[in-house]
C-alpha cells in the first residue's frame, strides 16, 4: 500500500503539472474571476459569478471586443477561493500561469483580495476587486504607495464611515450613537471605527461600542447593554444576514431607536430576511435601484431576466469591474497585460451601473458618491446623495 | 437589577439551546465513546428542515417540530449505519475523522444546494410582555419551557425505561451487555435517533430565535455545545444540561459586564481554569484505569 | 512489492561509501529547489502548490508527534501556527531593517518557532492531568484564545490582519525546513526518548511505573511539535505576505488533523502522504467548483471506511526506520490500537 500511496501521489502531481500545458487560444480574450463560492460568504461569490457571466455573455452576444483589427470573444475562468487566504493566492497564481488570463476580477472580501493582489502585483497582471472597501488592498504594504496593478470598483471604508456619521448627525439629529459590529471582520470594524471618529469629531458621543464575533447569532446581551446606554441612533455596519437578527432581537427587548447601516445592507436578501422589522431605516450604499440611470436600469432588467433575482451591490460592482476592464482592453489596443493595465490607469471617468467613477493620478481607488437609501415598504428607496 | 434579570433571561434562552445540542454529543459519547463531530451539522439540518416545512408545507409549530425531529433522527440513524457502524472495531480516531468528514459533507452539500442564507418566517406570535424594564417574549418562554420539558423527558427515559437501562448498560460495559440479551445495534441506533432528534429540536428553536439560517451555522454552535458537554462531564446527561446553561450564562454575562470584545477570550480562559480544577468536568468521574 | 525494494537495496549496497541513496535524493532535491524557481521550467502555480505541500508536511508531521506517536488529542495546532506566523512577521517587518530581512529570514523563522515552543510548554502542563477528550477541549480552547487574543490586539492589526512581509519564503527554504522537521521528528521518535513517547500512547500508567518521566516526555513532545508548527506558520506568513486571525481558526486545525489521520497516525511517511494528497486533491479538484468541497469530505469518509487506520496505518517507509528496528518494526500492531485507538 505504501507503493500505492506513492503512486497515487505521483499521479496527482502529474495532473497538476500537465494541467498547465498546451492551452493556446490566441483568438479569445481570457479573463479570470476569483470568487468566494464556498466558505464563509458563498452568497457574495454567487452574486459575483452571476454578474460576471452576464457581463461576458453580453459582450460575446454583441460579437466580442474589438482590439486592434480583430474581434475577440471573451473566455471566462471562474475559480473558487473557498473562503481561505491561501486558496485565494493559489487561485490567482493558477489563473495567471496556467490559464494565462489577461486580467483578474475579484476576490471580493478584503481578506481574500489582499493575498491575490500580492500575486497579481508580483506577476504584473491587472486585478480589479469589485467589492473590497479596505484601503489597504490597493496600497503597497511596505511603502504605502498605491500598487500598480491592483484597482477597485468601489469606494473605500473611511469615506463610507464619514458619510453615515454625517448623515446620522445632520438628518437624524443624533447626538448619542451606539455601534454594534463584528470584531473579527475587518470591514465591519473599519467602518465602525471611522464612524466613531467622525461622530465624535463633530461633537457627538458614542455611548456604546459593542462587538460580537462572526457567526454569532445571539446579540441579546450586547443589545441589552446598548439599550441601557440610551442612544439616539444605532449603527450596524454588518452583513445582511446578521442585521435582521440584530434588529429583531432589539425589538424583542423593546429597544426602539432608528438603525442605520452601510453598504453591506445593500442586498435584496436583507429585505427578504428582515421583512417589516427593517421598515423606515437608512443605510449608505453604492447605487439606488429606483432612481438609477438608464444604464443601471438596463443592467437590473437584464440581471432579473437572466437569474430571476434583483442584483445586489456585489453583482453591480462586478458588472462595473467588467465594464472598466472592457474599456481598458479596447482602448489598450493589444492583447497584452501591460497594455491593458496602462489603459485602465488612463481612464479618468467611467459611468457605471453603480454611479460615476473618477480616477485620479496616482490612485487606484475611484472617487464615487454614495447614496443613502431608506427601506420603505419592501423596497429600497432613494433618500439622499452623499458626495465625497 | 432589572438589567441583570434581563441578561439572565437571555442566558437561559441561549443556554437551553446549547444544552439540547450538548445532550446529543453526550448521549452518543456515553454509549460509543465516540465524539460525533457531525452533530453540529445535524443541528443545521434540523433548522433547514424547519425552514422547508414552514415555507413549503406550511405546517404549524408542533408539526414542524415533529417533522424536524423525525428528519434529523432518520438522518442520524442512517449516518450511524453507514459511516460509524463499520468503524466500531477500528481505532477511535478513524470514527472521529469520519465524523468530521460527514459534517463537512453535510455543510457543503447544503451549500451547493443553496448558498444564500434563508429566512424562516415567524410561526409563533410575536408577543412581548414588559415587566417594568424587563421584556419577556413568548419566544423566550417557549424555548426555555420546551427545552426543560424535553430534558426532563429524556432523563425519565434514561432512568425509568427499559431502553434507558439498556443504554446505561452498554455505556457501562459494551462487551458484556449483549451477553445479557441487550440488542446492542438497536439500542445504539435508538440512542442516535434520540440524540440527533434533540439536535433537530434545537435547530427549530434556534430557527425561531434567530431566523436566519445558513449552511455553516452548525460549526461554531456545534463546537460550543461540545465544550458544554465536556464541561459538564462528557457521557453524563445531567452534566450536559448543566454545561449548556453554564456556557450560555458565561457568554452572556461576560458581555453584560465586560467589554464585549473580550467575550471569547474570557469564556475560553474560564473554561480552561475550570478544567484545571475539575479535569473530568463538573459531573464527570475520573475513569479508573487498570494497568 | 518486496522485489523493487530488494532491488533498490542491492543497488544501494553497490554504491561507493558515502553515496547513500537518501543523501543523493536530498542533494538532488535541494539542487532542484534552486533550479526550479530560477528557470521556471515548472510553472509558478505548481511551485506555489509545492510550497503549500511543504508547509503542510511540516504541520502534519509536527502534529503527528503529539497526536499520533504520543496518542494525545490536540485540537489547537492552528494556534501554534498563528503564534509563529505573527511573531516571525512582526520581527521581519518591524524589527529587522528592510535590507537585512532577506538574510535574517531564518532568524525570524526560528524566532517564530521558539515563541510557539514557549507557548507549547504552557499547553503541556494541562496535559499532565487531563487526557483524551478533556485535553482536546483544552487545546481547542487554547486555539480559540489565540485567535481571539490576536483579534483584540490592535498593534498586530486585529482582524484587519498583518501586512508588509516580503515574499521571503521560497522553494529552497521550504525544502530545507521540511527536510529538517521530518529528520528531527524521525530521529526523536527512534531515540530512547521516542520510546518514551510511544510508551505513553500505549499505556501511560505502565510507562510511569517503568521509570519513564512522563512529564518531561510530554513537555518535550509539545515543545518540539509547537516549534515546527510555528516554523510552518512563519513560512506561511512570508508566502502569502498577509495574515489575519481568521486564517488560523478551528477549520485550519481540522484540516491539519485530517491530513495526519488520513495518512496514518504514528507514521511519518503517512503524514507526508496525507499532507500531499490533501493539498494536491484540493487543487486538482478545482474544476468542480462548488462540488469540490462536497466531494473532498466524501472521499475522506470513504477512505476512512476502507482504511480506518489511515493510508499508511502504523507502517512506515523502510528508509525512515533505523536498521536495527527494521526487522521488528511494522510486523506487530499494538493490541491497544486495535481496541481503542490513540486518544
Amino acid at each position: 500500500m505504501k507503493k500505492g500511496g506513492l503512486l497515487f501521489c505521483g499521479l496527482l502531481m502529474t495532473c497538476l503539472l500537465v494541467a498547465g500545458c498546451g492551452e493556446k487560444s490566441p483568438s479569445t480574450i481570457r479573463v479570470g474571476v476569483i470568487a468566494e463560492l464556498t466558505g464563509d460568504m458563498p452568497a457574495v461569490g454567487e452574486s459575483c459569478k452571476k454578474a460576471a457571466r452576464l457581463a461576458v455573455k453580453q459582450i460575446n452576444d454583441a460579437g466580442g471586443l474589438q482590439v486592434g483589427e480583430k474581434q475577440y470573444k471573451v473566455e471566462l475562468f471562474i475559480e473558487d477561493n473557498a473562503g481561505k487566504a491561501d486558496q485565494s493566492a493559489s487561485a490567482a497564481q493558477k489563473l495567471i500561469t496556467q490559464k494565462k488570463v489577461l486580467a483578474i476580477i475579484g476576490p471580493n472580501a478584503t481578506r481574500y483580495a489582499i493575498p491575490a493582489s500580492e500575486i497579481a502585483e508580483t506577476s504584473k497582471v491587472l486585478l480589479i476587486s469589485p467589492w473590497s472597501t479596505n484601503p489597504r488592498t490597493t496600497l503597497d504594504a511596505k511603502t504605502g504607495a498605491p500598487k500598480k496593478y491592483v484597482f477597485r470598483a468601489c469606494f473605500i471604508d473611511p469615506f463610507q464611515g464619514r458619510v453615515v456619521a454625517r448623515f446620522a448627525m445632520d438628518s437624524l439629529k443624533a447626538r448619542r450613537a451606539a455601534v454594534l459590529y463584528d470584531v473579527a471582520s475587518d470591514y465591519n470594524k473599519g467602518i465602525a471605527e471611522v464612524f466613531k471618529e467622525t461622530f465624535e469629531q463633530n461633537g457627538g458621543k458614542v455611548v456604546a461600542f459593542e462587538t460580537y464575533t462572526t457567526n454569532d447569532r445571539d446579540f441579546s446581551a450586547q443589545l441589552t447593554k446598548m439599550k441601557k446606554a440610551d442612544p439616539d441612533v444605532v449603527f450596524l455596519p454588518n452583513y445582511y444576514s446578521e442585521v435582521p437578527l440584530q434588529i429583531q432581537q432589539a425589538k424583542r427587548l423593546a429597544f426602539k431607536v432608528p438603525f442605520v447601516g452601510s453598504d453591506s445592507w445593500g442586498s435584496q436578501e436583507l429585505l427578504k430576511l428582515c421583512g417589516k422589522d427593517c421598515e423606515g431605516y437608512y443605510f449608505s450604499t453604492h447605487y439606488a435601484p429606483d432612481t438609477a440611470a438608464p444604464a443601471a436600469l438596463k443592467f437590473i432588467e437584464a440581471f432579473k431576466t437572466s437569474y430571476g433575482v434583483m442584483p445586489d451591490d456585489v453583482a453591480a460592482l462586478t458588472y462595473d469591474s467588467f465594464g472598466l476592464l472592457k474599456q481598458a482592453i479596447v482602448e489598450g489596443g493589444k492583447i497584452d497585460r501591460q497594455y491593458v493595465r496602462d489603459a485602465l490607469a488612463k481612464i479618468k471617468k467611467y459611468e457605471g451601473v453603480t454611479g460615476d467613477m473618477q480616477f485620479v493620478e496616482g490612485s487606484s481607488d475611484p472617487i464615487k458618491s454614495a447614496v443613502i437609501l431608506k427601506i420603505e415598504g419592501d423596497r429600497f428607496v432613494f433618500f439622499a446623495n452623499a458626495k465625497p | 437589577m432589572s438589567y441583570l434579570l434581563q441578561q439572565v433571561l437571555n442566558a437561559l434562552q441561549l443556554g437551553s439551546i446549547y444544552a439540547l445540542i450538548a445532550l446529543g454529543y453526550t448521549m452518543v459519547y456515553g454509549i460509543l465513546t465516540m465524539i460525533n463531530f457531525a452533530h453540529g451539522d445535524l443541528f443545521m439540518v434540523g433548522a433547514f428542515l424547519c425552514f422547508l416545512s414552514v415555507l413549503f408545507l406550511k405546517l404549524p409549530f408542533v408539526a414542524t417540530l415533529v417533522v424536524s425531529m423525525l428528519g434529523t433522527a432518520l438522518l442520524g440513524v442512517t449516518i450511524e449505519r453507514f459511516a460509524y457502524k463499520p468503524l466500531r472495531g477500528a481505532p477511535r480516531v478513524s470514527a472521529i475523522i469520519t465524523a468530521l468528514g460527514v459534517g463537512l459533507f453535510l455543510e457543503n452539500f447544503t451549500l451547493a444546494l443553496s448558498p444564500y442564507p434563508k429566512h424562516i418566517p415567524s410561526f409563533i406570535p410575536n408577543t412581548i410582555w414588559t415587566l417594568g424594564e424587563i421584556s419577556i417574549s413568548l419566544l423566550q418562554v417557549v424555548v426555555i419551557a420546551l427545552s426543560i420539558v424535553l430534558m426532563v423527558i429524556l432523563d425519565l427515559i434514561v432512568r425509568r425505561t427499559l431502553l434507558g437501562m439498556a443504554m446505561r448498560a452498554i455505556s457501562w460495559d459494551k462487551t458484556v451487555a449483549p451477553l445479557m440479551g441487550v440488542p446492542v445495534d438497536f439500542v445504539i441506533s435508538a440512542t442516535f435517533a434520540i440524540g440527533t432528534s434533540l439536535g433537530g429540536v434545537a435547530g427549530v428553536l434556534y430557527g425561531l430565535c434567530y431566523p436566519v439560517i445558513d449552511p455553516y451555522m452548525g460549526i461554531m454552535v456545534g463546537w460550543k455545545a461540545f465544550i458544554s458537554a465536556v464541561v459538564g462531564g462528557i457521557g453524563n446527561i445531567r452534566g450536559a444540561m448543566i454545561g449548556g446553561y453554564i456556557l450560555g450564562a458565561v457568554e452572556i454575562l461576560v458581555v453584560a459586564f465586560l467589554p464585549s470584545t473580550y467575550r471569547d477570550l474570557v469564556v475560553f480562559a474560564l473554561l480552561l481554569v475550570l478544567l484545571v480544577f475539575r479535569p473530568y468536568g463538573i459531573l464527570g468521574k475520573a475513569t479508573v484505569q487498570k494497568v | 512489492m518486496a522485489y523493487p525494494g530488494k532491488g533498490l537495496a542491492l543497488l544501494c549496497r553497490s554504491l561507493p561509501k558515502g553515496w547513500e541513496p537518501g543523501r543523493i535524493l536530498l542533494a538532488a532535491g535541494f539542487a532542484l529547489s534552486f533550479i526550479i524557481p530560477a528557470t521556471d521550467f515548472i510553472d509558478q502555480y505548481v511551485q506555489l502548490v509545492l510550497m503549500y505541500i511543504g508547509i503542510n508536511i511540516i504541520l502534519s508531521v509536527s502534529l503527528n508527534l503529539v497526536n499520533g506517536y504520543m496518542g494525545e488529542f490536540s485540537l489547537g495546532h492552528a494556534g501554534f501556527m498563528a503564534i509563529g506566523a505573527y511573531v516571525a512577521s512582526v520581527i521581519s517587518v518591524r524589527v529587522f531593517p528592510a535590507w537585512a530581512a532577506v538574510w535574517l529570514f531564518p532568524a525570524a523563522v526560528v524566532a517564530g518557532g521558539a515563541a510557539s515552543a514557549l507557548v507549547g510548554l504552557l499547553v503541556a502542563f494541562p496535559s499532565f492531568k487531563t487526557r483524551g477528550d478533556y485535553l482536546a477541549i483544552v487545546t481547542l480552547a487554547f486555539g480559540m484564545i489565540v485567535k481571539s487574543a490576536i483579534e483584540n490586539i490592535g498593534a498586530l492589526g486585529g482582524p484587519r490582519g498583518f501586512l508588509g512581509m516580503d515574499r521571503l519564503t521560497n522553494l529552497p527554504w521550504v525544502f530545507f525546513w521540511t527536510v529538517l522537521s521530518v529528520w528531527f521528528v524521525r530521529n526523536l521518535v527512534y531515540s530512547r526518548f521516542g520510546r518514551g513517547v510511544l510508551s505513553i500512547r500505549e499505556d501511560e500508567i505502565a510507562s510511569e511505573l517503568s521509570g519513564v518521566d512522563t512529564r518531561r516526555v510530554k513537555m518535550l513532545a509539545f515543545v518540539v511539535s509547537s516549534f515546527f508548527a510555528g516554523v510552518a506558520g512563519a513560512l506561511f506568513a512570508h508566502l502569502l505576505q498577509f495574515i489575519n486571525p481568521r486564517v488560523f481558526d478551528i477549520i485550519k486545525s481540522t484540516d491539519i488533523l485530517i491530513m495526519v489521520y488520513l495518512g496514518g497516525i504514528g507514521s511519518l511517511g503517512g503524514s507526508i502522504i496525507g499532507a500531499v494528497i490533501y493539498t494536491v486533491l484540493l487543487e486538482v479538484l478545482r474544476p468542480l467548483g462548488v462540488w469540490r468541497m462536497v466531494l473532498m469530505p466524501l472521499v475522506l469518509v470513504l477512505l476512512m471506511l476502507y482504511r480506518p487506520k489511515g493510508i499508511m496505518g502504523l507502517r512506515e517507509f523502510s528508509w525512515f526506520v533505523p536498521r536495527a528496528d527494521l526487522f521488528s518494526r511494522g510486523l506487530r500492531h499494538s493490541k491497544k490500537d486495535l481496541a481503542d485507538g490513540a486518544p
